[in-house]
C-alpha cells in the first residue's frame, strides 16, 4: 500500500486564483512566506501516513522529507476534503516532478509546523543549499567504484598466425546418401554381423602415401628446452675412530724413594684398612665353597651318566688289523704289548700252535721266531723284527727303560733285547737313509740296496740265559720288578738305589725265578777283560748286536728260584701266571728326581752296574713279598717269595699261604686293577674271579660260569668298573661290575674269527683308547674304545670301592656262616658215615618211613585245601 | 707402614693366595710379592681392565662406583680392589683346582 503521503500544499504560480481561495483561511501567513512556500498543517494521522512524524522521522536536524506526488494525489482522492493536502491539490497536480519537498518548520517561521515547497526550483534551492556535503560524497564514491575500462587492443601480428593455424574448411563437406530400393512387403531377415570379421570388413579409405605425390617437409616444428645438467654427489670427511693405543718398551716403574713415600702415606693406610674386609670376605667365600665348579657340567647328564643307553649303540670299532703273512702263517699270537712311550707301537709274538709242536727239531730250523713290532698305520709291514732263539711265550718292556725287552721262550730261556738303536726308526720317521749316512761301515751299500725294498730291520737278541739255569718248561710269564725296590739273593726286598728296573721275575710251570740284569758280584774278574771291549764304542750297524747285555750273555743265572710246594699234598703247583704287588715308596724322592733326570737322557750302562751287596742296602719292610700265582689246574696260590732257612741252613721256599681252586682249567690272566692296588682279576677255564689282597678267605667275587671258555682278560685303563674278557669263540665280553654282576654288559660277537689269546688296552690320547686283541690265527686287531667305555661315570672309583668292600663283607659273612654250620654238618656227615656201615638197612627203612609220613602229610594238606575252596 | 705390611702379610698367608700386587692409579706397581716380570705384566693388564670396568659402571649410573672385582678363570682367580684414585690391590688365587686322576698301568 503506498504510503500515504502528507502533502503540503505547494504553491504554483499558474494556479494562483484557485489557490488563493483556498489559502484565504491562512492570510496571516501570506505576507510571511514567499509564494512557492505553502505552510501546512499535518495531523498526526497524516504524519503517520507519510512517515513524517515530528521528532521521529522529521527532526530539527533533518527537517526535510521528500514526498511522492502520487501518494499525495492518492491521499487527496481517498480522503477528499478531510485530507490535509486538499488545499494544495492543484499545486500538487501541476507539480512537474515526482517528489515534493516537505519541510518541518520548527521555528514556525511560516506560521505552521510544516511547509510544502511548491516549485522545483525552490526545492532545489532549499534542499541543495541546506545539504551541500552530500553531493560531494557521492562524487567521491563514483570515482572509487568505477570499473577499469578495457584498453584498446594493440595488434602485434598474432592474429595472422592464429589465422594461419586455424583450420578452416576450404570447401563444403560432401554428403552422400545411399539408398537401396526395396519393394516393401518382402520378408525381412535381420542378423548380426560383426564388423571386425573378415568377410564383412568395413570398407575404409585409409590414407596412404602416394608415391606420385610427395611433399617435402621443409619445416618441422620441434620443441626445445634447455635443461640444466644436474649431478648429485656427496662428500664426507672420514672420521677416524678414536682408540687408545700405546706402545711401551719398558715398563714404567717408580723409583725406590717414591715407593717408600707412597707406602708411608696415610692414604694408603686408609685404603688398605677399608679394602681388607672385602678381600677377606671374598677369600672366605672361596674357602667355603669350591668356586671353580662348573655348574653346567655338574648338571650334565650327557654321555657320562647313561651307560646303558650309549653302550648299545656304540661298540668297539675296529681300527686296524695287523697281519704279517710271512711270519704269522700257521701261528698264533701268544703275547701282545704296547710300547710304553712310543704311541702307536705294538709288539706281538708268534708261537706255533700246539699241534705242530711235535717235531721240535725241524721247527728250530725252518721258521725262526720273531717279536714283531707293528706301528700305526702301516698294517702289513712291521716296523721292526726282533730275533728270538725260540718262540716267545711272554715278553715285557722295561718300565724304566723302554728300550729293553725281556722275553721268555718255549725252551725255558730268558732273552733280552736292546732296541735303542732302532728307536728313531720306530718313532715313525723312516730314517733308513739316515742310518746309512750315519754309519761308515762297509755295509752301507748293502743298506742302500735294501732301502728301496723298505725292508724291516731285524735285530737280534742281546743276551740269553744259560741253559742249565733256565726253566725246564716254557716261560709263561715275565714281569719286571718296579724300580722302587729290588730283591736280594734270599728274596728280601731292599732299596733300589739305581732307580731303574733291573730285576725280572719269570715263571714257568716248574717254578718262579728272579733274575737281575746287572753284573753279578762273582764275575768281577771276568769282567776286567770284557770291560775294555765295552769301552771301545764300535759303530752300530743295523745287523750288529748291541753290547748292552753282553755281560749276561749265556751266563745269565737267576738270583733265586721260588717253588710252590702244594699245601695239602706233595708235589708242586705249576704256575702259569703271577701277579706282584707294585710297591711305591716315597722315601727317596729327593734323590730319585735327580736320578730320573739323568736316567732319562743317558742310557744306563747295565754292564757297569753291579749287584750291590745285600748288607749295604736298606731293607724295605713294608714291601709285600707275597704274590699270587695262577696254576695250570686253575688254582690261585698266594705265597711268599722270600726264601726260608731250614734247620740245615738251606734255602727253600715256604709253603703257600692260600690255595683256591676257583677255575676249572688253565689260569690265563692275572691282572691287578689299575685303580686299586689290591684288587686282582683272574680268568681261567670258564669263569673269572676277583681277589682282594689280604683277604684270605677266597675270591671276593666270582663271576658266573659261561658257556664259552675264557681265554684272555684285561682291565680298562680309564674306568675302574670295566674289564674286557676274550672268549674261545672270538668274542669279547665287556663287563661293568657297577651295572650288572651276573652277565656281561655287552658282548661283541665274533670280533676275531678264532680264540682270542690276548687283550691289551692302551691310551694314546685322551680321546684315543685302543684295545689290542690277538687271536689264534696270528691276526692282531686294534679297536677304538668308544666314549662310553672310556669315560668314567661319576664317582665310579668310589662305587667300585664300595662294591669291593661289600663283596668282602659278604665273603666274610659267608665264611663265618660256613664255619658255624659247616662243623655240625661235618659231624653229622661223619656220624652218618659211621652209622651207615653199621645199619644200612635201618637207614633205608627209616628213610622209607619218613617218605611215607611225608606223603600222608601231603594228602592231608591237600584235603584240607580242597575243603577250604569248597570242592 | 707397618700396619700395611702386616695386613698384606696376613692376606698373603691365607690359603691359596699366590701373590699380592699393590699399584697406583696409573698401574705402576708399588709393592708386590711376585717376581718383577709377572708383577709388571699383571699390573699393566689389570689396570686396563679396571679402567674399563669402572667406566662401565659409571656410565650406567654416575653415582655408582666400582668396589670390587673378581676375575675367575679355569685355573685361578684374580681379586681386584680398586681404591679412590690411588691404589688397588690384586690377588691371585689358585686352589680348588680339579683333581687329577691317577692311573696305574699293570
Amino acid at each position: 500500500m503506498a504510503p500515504k503521503r502528507q502533502k503540503s500544499p505547494s504553491r504554483k504560480t499558474g494556479v494562483k486564483g484557485k489557490v488563493k481561495d483556498n489559502l484565504t483561511p491562512s492570510p496571516m501567513e501570506k505576507p510571511d512566506h514567499p509564494d512557492d512556500i505553502y505552510p501546512i498543517v499535518l495531523t498526526t494521522a497524516t504524519q503517520e501516513l507519510f512517515e513524517c512524524c515530528i521528532d521521529e522521522d522529521v527532526t530539527e536536524q533533518s527537517p526535510y522529507k521528500l514526498l511522492e506526488k502520487d501518494d499525495i494525489i492518492q491521499d487527496i482522492k481517498t480522503r477528499a476534503a478531510v485530507s490535509d493536502f486538499h488545499p494544495v491539490k492543484q499545486f500538487v497536480l501541476d507539480y512537474p516532478e515526482d517528489e515534493i519537498l516537505l519541510v518541518f518548520d520548527v521555528d514556525f517561521t511560516y506560521g505552521q509546523s510544516f511547509y510544502l515547497v511548491l516549485t522545483p526550483e525552490a526545492k532545489a534551492r532549499i534542499y541543495n543549499v541546506l545539504q551541500p556535503p552530500q553531493p560531494e560524497i557521492i562524487v567521491l564514491e563514483d570515482d572509487v567504484s568505477k570499473t577499469p575500462e578495457p584498453k584498446p587492443w594493440i595488434s602485434l601480428g598474432s592474429e595472422l598466425e592464429v589465422d594461419q593455424e586455424s583450420v578452416k574448411e576450404t570447401r563444403e563437406k560432401l554428403c552422400y546418401k545411399f539408398d537401396l530400393k526395396r519393394r516393401p512387403g518382402l520378408p525381412v531377415c535381420f542378423s548380426d554381423r560383426n564388423s571386425t570379421e573378415a568377410e564383412c570388413r568395413s570398407v575404409a579409405c585409409p590414407s596412404y602415401q602416394d608415391s606420385r605425390f610427395s611433399i617435402k617437409q621443409m619445416q618441422r616444428d620441434c620443441g626445445m628446452q634447455a635443461v640444466p645438467k644436474l649431478q648429485s654427489s656427496t662428500a664426507q670427511t672420514e672420521r677416524a675412530v678414536q682408540r687408545n693405543v700405546f706402545t711401551q718398551y719398558e715398563p714404567r716403574e717408580l723409583r725406590e724413594k717414591e715407593k717408600e713415600n707412597i707406602l708411608r702415606s696415610e692414604k694408603l693406610k686408609k685404603f688398605v684398612n677399608s679394602v681388607t674386609p672385602r678381600v677377606l670376605h671374598a677369600l672366605q667365600q672361596a674357602h667355603i665353597m669350591n668356586v671353580f665348579t662348573d655348574d653346567f657340567k655338574a648338571l650334565g647328564i650327557g654321555a657320562e651318566a647313561s651307560d646303558q643307553l650309549v653302550m648299545v649303540s656304540e661298540g668297539l670299532k675296529l681300527q686296524w688289523t695287523f697281519t704279517d703273512e710271512k711270519r704269522a702263517m700257521g701261528k698264533k699270537i701268544s703275547s701282545v704289548s704296547w710300547h710304553p712311550t712310543i704311541h702307536g707301537l705294538i709288539a706281538v709274538t708268534f708261537i706255533k700252535k700246539q699241534e705242530e709242536q711235535l717235531d721240535k727239531s725241524t721247527v728250530y730250523i725252518n721258521s725262526p721266531a720273531f717279536i714283531v713290532f707293528y706301528g700305526f698305520p702301516d698294517q702289513s709291514n712291521p716296523r721292526l723284527l726282533l730275533e728270538c732263539p725260540d718262540d716267545i711265550f711272554a715278553f715285557e718292556f722295561c718300565p724304566s727303560n723302554p728300550n729293553v725287552i725281556v722275553g721268555g721262550c718255549r725252551n725255558g730261556k730268558v732273552v733280552l733285547w736292546d732296541i735303542s738303536f732302532h728307536i728313531p726308526h720306530l718313532q715313525g720317521t723312516r730314517p733308513n737313509s739316515k742310518k746309512a749316512s750315519d754309519s761308515d761301515s762297509d755295509t752301507d751299500t748293502f743298506d742302500l740296496g735294501n732301502k728301496k725294498e723298505n725292508k724291516t730291520p731285524v735285530m737280534s737278541y742281546c743276551a740269553v740265559s744259560s741253559i742249565e739255569s733256565s726253566h725246564k718248561s716254557p716261560v709263561t710269564d715275565v714281569q719286571w720288578l718296579p724300580k722302587t725296590f729290588e730283591v736280594t739273593r734270599t728274596g728280601v726286598p731292599v732299596q733300589n738305589i739305581s732307580n731303574m728296573s733291573v730285576q725280572v721275575v719269570t715263571c714257568s710251570p716248574d717254578c718262579v725265578m728272579f733274575w737281575d740284569l746287572r753284573v753279578p758280584k762273582l764275575q768281577n774278574q771276568f769282567l776286567a777283560d770284557r770291560k775294555q771291549d765295552v769301552d771301545q764304542k764300535t759303530m752300530m750297524t743295523p745287523y750288529s748286536i748291541p753290547t748292552t747285555f753282553k755281560h749276561l750273555d749265556r751266563t745269565w743265572k737267576p738270583l733265586f728260584r721260588v717253588s710252590l710246594p702244594k699245601i695239602d699234598t706233595s708235589g708242586e703247583y705249576a704256575p702259569l701266571k703271577f701277579s706282584l704287588e707294585h710297591y711305591t715308596c716315597n722315601s727317596n724322592t729327593g734323590r730319585n728326581t735327580d736320578n730320573e733326570n739323568d736316567g732319562a737322557e743317558v742310557l744306563p750302562e747295565y754292564s757297569q752296574l753291579r749287584i750291590p751287596s745285600a748288607k749295604t742296602l736298606k731293607t724295605l719292610d713294608d714291601v709285600n713279598t707275597k704274590f699270587y700265582v695262577g696254576t695250570e689246574e686253575g688254582e690261585i696260590v698266594y705265597t711268599d717269595w722270600k726264601l726260608e732257612e731250614d734247620e740245615f741252613g738251606r734255602k727253600f721256599s715256604a709253603k703257600p699261604l692260600l690255595c683256591f681252586r676257583t677255575h676249572a682249567w688253565f689260569v690265563n690272566t692275572m691282572q691287578r686293577s689299575p685303580f686299586f692296588k689290591d684288587i686282582l682279576l683272574t680268568t681261567g677255564g670258564w669263569n673269572f674271579a676277583i681277589w682282594k689282597e689280604g683277604v684270605m678267605g677266597g675270591p671276593i667275587f666270582v663271576g658266573p660260569s659261561s658257556e664259552q671258555e675264557y681265554s684272555a682278560a684285561c682291565w680298562s685303563l680309564s674306568r675302574s668298573a670295566v674289564f674286557f674278557i676274550g672268549r674261545n669263540d672270538g668274542s669279547i665280553e665287556v663287563w661293568n661290575l657297577l651295572l650288572n654282576t651276573s652277565e656281561p654288559t655287552h658282548v661283541h660277537e665274533h670280533v676275531a674269527s678264532t680264540r682270542i689269546t690276548c687283550i691289551k688296552p692302551c691310551i694314546t690320547a685322551s680321546k684315543q683308547h685302543y684295545l689290542a686283541v690277538a687271536d689264534n690265527l696270528g691276526v692282531l686287531r686294534v679297536f677304538n674304545v668308544p666314549k662310553a667305555l672310556r669315560s668314567p661315570v661319576k664317582n665310579e672309583d668310589l662305587n667300585m670301592q664300595i662294591f669291593f668292600d661289600q663283596e668282602n663283607d659278604r665273603l666274610k659273612d659267608y665264611l663265618e656262616w660256613e664255619e658255624l654250620w659247616a662243623k655240625p654238618r661235618k659231624e653229622e656227615g661223619e656220624s652218618k658215615k659211621q652209622v651207615e656201615p653199621d645199619k644200612p638197612v635201618t637207614f633205608q627203612v627209616d628213610s622209607e618211613e619218613a617218605d611215607l609220613k611225608e606223603y600222608s602229610d601231603y594228602l592231608k594238606l591237600e584235603e584240607s585245601i580242597l575243603k577250604h575252596t569248597g570242592l | 707402614m707397618a700396619e700395611v705390611e702386616e695386613t698384606l702379610k696376613r692376606i698373603q698367608g691365607q690359603k691359596g693366595v699366590q701373590g699380592i700386587i699393590v699399584a697406583n692409579s696409573e698401574g705402576i706397581p708399588i709393592k708386590s710379592t711376585l717376581d718383577n716380570s709377572s708383577t709388571v705384566q699383571y699390573a699393566g693388564l689389570i689396570h686396563q681392565l679396571v679402567m674399563k670396568a669402572r667406566s662401565t659402571i659409571r656410565d650406567i649410573d654416575p653415582q655408582n662406583d666400582l668396589t670390587f672385582m673378581r676375575v675367575r678363570s679355569k685355573k685361578n682367580e684374580i681379586m681386584i680392589a680398586p681404591g679412590e684414585s690411588i691404589c688397588w690391590e690384586l690377588l691371585l688365587n689358585e686352589f680348588h683346582s680339579p683333581k687329577m686322576k691317577r692311573c696305574y698301568s699293570s
